[in-house]
Formats: structure tokens, sequence, C-alpha cells
């Protein structure tokens, strides 16, 4: 049910990308959208889906899971398609009936922006079905850190987010098995009157607000009685090292970037 | 409506997979057959991971068989229909105590029963069956759930499965967390219910004493198979089998099997202490001559006045 949303999920395995670092990983992704948006030629965008594609499936995400992550986006992207057709003035598309009022330069627009927002999408869920998210949250802080010296708590923040992460599957298990109960107990979540029905969604949130509260707790008391206080003085159990693996990386991107660049320029 | 009735579940080679089609598929359930007859007591036992959760939650539509059928009385469930379904065969979930949500106890109860077109005279009598039938008295309607015990919210929750009055009644791990008195009493009013309002109850747990004592038929499920399927004596006289799928039998029933490889005579399947006592003191009346085995027991033979004081 809601846990066969897959986007973004971490994948198991033991692929280059896997093993690299997850500083070298953000930072990739980082330089990959940034690709993504200087990209505007068709040449550009069919190099950027080929290198998305092959390392999908170098890392073991067959092109159907791929696109099976896209769908939540569905509905965007057909909204922009419509908008972009639509609004964009220019050269008509075809001289007939309701196609004058279409411009090709809106056509090519919103499949740029589609294909645009494919590749944001499947770029970042490369990064997050080969990162754990401990480890994501890991490299997240390290590569913060400079911001310390503004005083910014950066560890709090990413001790933060490294908890919300790793409760959101906990909720939704939660979520499913009161979703399940009450509809043991014949609430109806898909028929009857809204009024009702919005009552019905109201005996889901209200236990699943109640355990979530109570979950924080328990954790809070749990970090205490391990003498959890923030940054002080902590060390590492697991120390971020650079490898081979992540070398390599850089390498391919530094490649695939400066090819990309260069088909660019020429096209300009 | 379906009246109200006597229901019998048919499963016939029900298998589930978790996530199918995903790097994440797990197979929960696999080919299980058999038939739940109206009235009895199921016992499903199995050690956690064993497939009961996922079994119980195919019997009222909350899951979907991957391949195999479910059919009630003979046909099959109508996804339009669930909610019948649903009011006739009453799932109270593990840590049912979770689902609590209402401002006070009669509401929450009582919610199951919004759109069953009660009135209101009706529904309210329905609550208070429902929670005395649960062991606790009409004072409780009026608290906020939030504020009882965790027993007391436990059997709430209960009662609000009670209070549409399903003619199958399935538990899963009632009792999971309780102290031994808590224990006690869940599986109390619950046999209570079973004898009194005549239903089928359907108990999935690994607290095999309990099984023993209350259940009519035990299902053992290891690794989503069926891996045991008879009357509860035949079930749990298969040791070896039994701790292939990770149980044990009842404590008392190993004594007493441990205690014929010295006495012959006693009878086979003994599943509870009241049982095993009126056993040994069968033996005794019939002038079993103790002296004889004096040989054989390291602490001579069991005095008379014990048997009595049992």
């Amino acid at each position: 049910m809601i846990k066969d949303l897959l986007m973004g999920r971490y994948l198991p395995g033991n692929s280059m990308l896997h093993r690299s670092d997850p500083r070298t990983k953000i930072l990739l992704t980082t330089v990959f959208m940034v690709l993504v948006f200087l990209a505007e030629g068709y040449l550009s965008f069919l190099l950027l889906l080929s290198f998305v594609l092959i390392i999908s499936s170098r890392v073991g995400k067959p092109l159907k899971h791929a696109l099976r992550g896209v769908k939540p986006i569905l509905f965007i992207a057909l909204f922009m398609i419509v908008v972009n057709t639509i609004a964009v003035k220019g050269t008509p598309l075809l001289d007939y009936g309701i196609f004058r009022h279409l411009s090709r330069e809106g056509v090519t627009l919103s499949v740029l922006m589609v294909l645009r927002l494919f590749l944001l999408l499947t770029g970042a869920s490369l990064l997050t079905s080969t990162t754990t998210p401990i480890s994501l949250t890991d490299g997240l802080e390290a590569l913060l850190k400079p911001l310390k010296s503004f005083k910014i708590p950066v560890h709090e923040a990413a001790m933060m987010m490294s908890i919300a992460l790793r409760f959101i599957p906990v909720l939704l298990d939660e979520a499913e098995r009161i979703f399940k109960s009450q509809a043991s107990r014949c609430a109806d979540f898909a028929f009857g009157n809204p009024l009702q029905r919005a009552r019905n969604y109201l005996s889901v949130l209200v236990p699943l607000f109640v355990g979530a509260f109570r979950r924080a707790d328990e954790l809070a008391t749990a970090m205490e009685a391990r003498c959890y206080r923030g940054n002080a003085g902590r060390t590492r159990m697991k120390r971020l090292e650079l490898s081979c693996a992540d070398f390599t990386c850089t390498a391919v991107m530094l490649v695939f970037s400066s090819a990309l660049i260069c088909i660019e320029y020429v096209r300009s | 409506m379906l009246k109200k009735e006597m229901l019998s579940i048919k499963l016939e080679s029900l298998s589930h997979r978790y996530q199918q089609g995903t790097p994440f598929e797990k197979i929960a359930l696999s080919n299980i057959t058999f038939d739940i007859e109206p009235g009895e007591f199921l016992g499903i036992a199995g050690r956690s991971g064993s497939g009961k959760t996922t079994l119980i939650q195919h019997l009222n539509g909350l899951l979907k068989p991957t391949s195999g059928r479910i059919s009630v009385n003979g046909s099959l469930v109508d996804p339009r229909k669930m909610r019948d379904l649903r009011r006739q065969i009453g799932l109270v979930f593990q840590h049912p105590e979770h689902q609590l949500f209402e401002e006070t106890v009669f509401r929450d109860i009582a919610f199951g029963l919004t759109g069953a077109g009660l009135s209101v005279a009706e529904a309210g009598d329905r609550v208070r069956d429902a929670i005395t039938a649960v062991g606790l008295n009409e004072d409780f309607l009026e608290r906020s759930p939030f504020e009882l015990s965790g027993g007391e919210k436990r059997r709430v929750a209960i009662a609000g499965v009670l209070v549409m009055k399903p003619s199958v009644l399935v538990l899963d791990e009632p009792a999971a967390g309780l102290d031994p008195g808590g224990r006690r009493e869940i599986f109390d009013f619950i046999i209570k219910l079973w004898r009194e309002r005549n239903i089928t109850v359907i108990l999935a747990t690994h607290d095999m004493e309990e099984l023993a004592r209350s259940a009519n038929r035990v299902v053992v499920l290891q690794h989503g198979r069926v891996a045991l399927n008879g009357s509860t004596r035949e079930v749990f006289h298969d040791v070896e089998a039994l701790e292939r799928a990770g149980l044990e039998p009842p404590q008392i029933t190993r004594l007493m099997q441990k205690l014929k490889k010295v006495l012959p005579e006693i009878k086979d399947g003994i599943l509870t202490v009241d049982e095993a006592v009126s056993e040994l003191k069968r033996l005794y009346q019939e002038g079993y001559r103790w002296g004889e085995y004096d040989k054989r027991f390291a602490y001579g033979p069991l005095p008379a006045r014990q048997f009595d004081a049992a």
C-alpha cells in the first residue's frame, strides 16, 4: 500500500556508487543538477538521459524501477505541458483549427521542462538509493561543518534530520496498521458522505499523533540514558574516508560534464 | 446486509507476497488451505514472522491474496460488500489500544456503529453490552480512553470490535505485553464470549498454554506454510513437528510425557494442569501400586495428601 512508494528508497547493493563516500555523492549530485539546468539542446538531454539510465542500471535499478518512481510527478508534468503549450506565444503548431493557438516554442519548452524534472528526480534518487539515510546525514554534516564557525548547530540539525528519516518507515507502518484496524471497525475511507469520511480520517490521525509523541518521548529518554548531549566531545564509529571508488566516480563525472559543456558551447 | 448467521470460511491454496515486483518482494504465505467451521475455537500458532498476522488480515479482506481464494459461506468475497463482511468478521489487531482516538470511551466503542443505522438507544445498549462483555463496568464509559491503564485500554479497544456483534471474532495476540493476571483475564473473557454467544473465535498467538486451554483445533504455521492442522490434542502430541515449527507444547504436557516413561499407564495428550491432576488421581484411586515403582523414582512415590491439596 503506502510502502509501495519506492522513490528515493535505499536499495542495498555493492556497486561503485554504493561504496563511495556520501560527501562525494552529494557533491557529484549537485554538479549533475547544475548540468541539468545548463543543458538546453536536445543532444545534451539525450546525453544526460542515457547517462542517468546507464548508471541506474549499473547500481541495480532497472528502468522499470526508475519509471515507477516518476509516477508521483506525472500530474505536475501533465499540468506543465498543458499550461506551456497554451500560454507560450510563438509560431503556431499547425495552421489548422485549435492547433493555431498552440505554439511550437511552447511544446519544445514543456518537453524540455518535463525532461528536466525527470532528470532531477532520477538523479536525486540515484543518490538516495545508493546511500543509507544515516550516511547521507553524516555526509551532509561533514560538508556543512564550515557553517559551525557561524554558530549554526550543524550537528543538531543533522541529528534531527537523521531521526526524521529514520522514523518515516516506522510511522508509515504505524499509519498502515491503524488504518487497517479502523477499517476493521467499519470505517469507510473511500465512500460515504465527506463529513463522515473526514471523521474517519481523524480516527487514523489522532492515534498516529499520539504514537509519534510517545515514540519521541521514548527516544528522548533513551538518548539521555546514553548520555547524549549534542556534539560536545563526540567521536564517530564510522569515519568518512575517501576510497578508490570516489576517485573513479569523480573522474567519470568530470569527463561527462566536460563533454556536456563542450556540446553546449558548440551549439551556442 | 448479510443475515446474522454462522459463517464458514474456506481458504484454498492461498498465497501472499508483499511488495510484489520490487526488490523487496517477500513471500509471506504460500499455499494455505484449510476450512474454518462455524462455532469452532481455532488457534493459529506459529513463531514471530510465520505469517499469522498476514493470514488473519485476509479473513476480513484487508489484504487480498496474491493467488488462491477465500470464500465465506461458499461465495467469494465481494469487494463492494466489504463493510458487511467486516461487521460479520470482527478483527482485533495486535496492540489494539493504539487505535483509540475519541474523547470518551463510549464514543470510541460506538465508532464502528456509525453508519449502521441504529437508534441512539440501541447503540447505547450495544455499547453497554460490549463493555460488560470485556469485564469492565459502565463507569468507564464517560472517561477519556487516554487516561486508562494499558490493560483497560486494550479491553476498550476489543469492545470497539465486539460492539458490532460479529459472528466470527479474530484476535491477533490479544494478550501481548500484559502481565500474567491481565493475560488470564483477557483469555477468560474470550473463552466466556465463545461459550455464551455461539460465535466462532480465531485466536492467533504463540502462547501454547492458552491455546491448550481454549482451542478445539490448532493450525500451526511455519515460514508461511501450514505445518500442522488438527485437534489441539493431536497437534500438541506431535512434539517433534511443533519443535520444528519453533514452538513448544505446554509445560504440563511435556511433564506428563516424561512421567509416562516411568508410568506407562498415563494417557496421552494431557493439555492442562486440571487434566493432569485428574489423571493422576484416577491412577491413584484405581489402586495403583505405587510401591512397585519406588525404585524408579528418585524421590519415591508421591504422598496421597498432595493430590488432595490439588
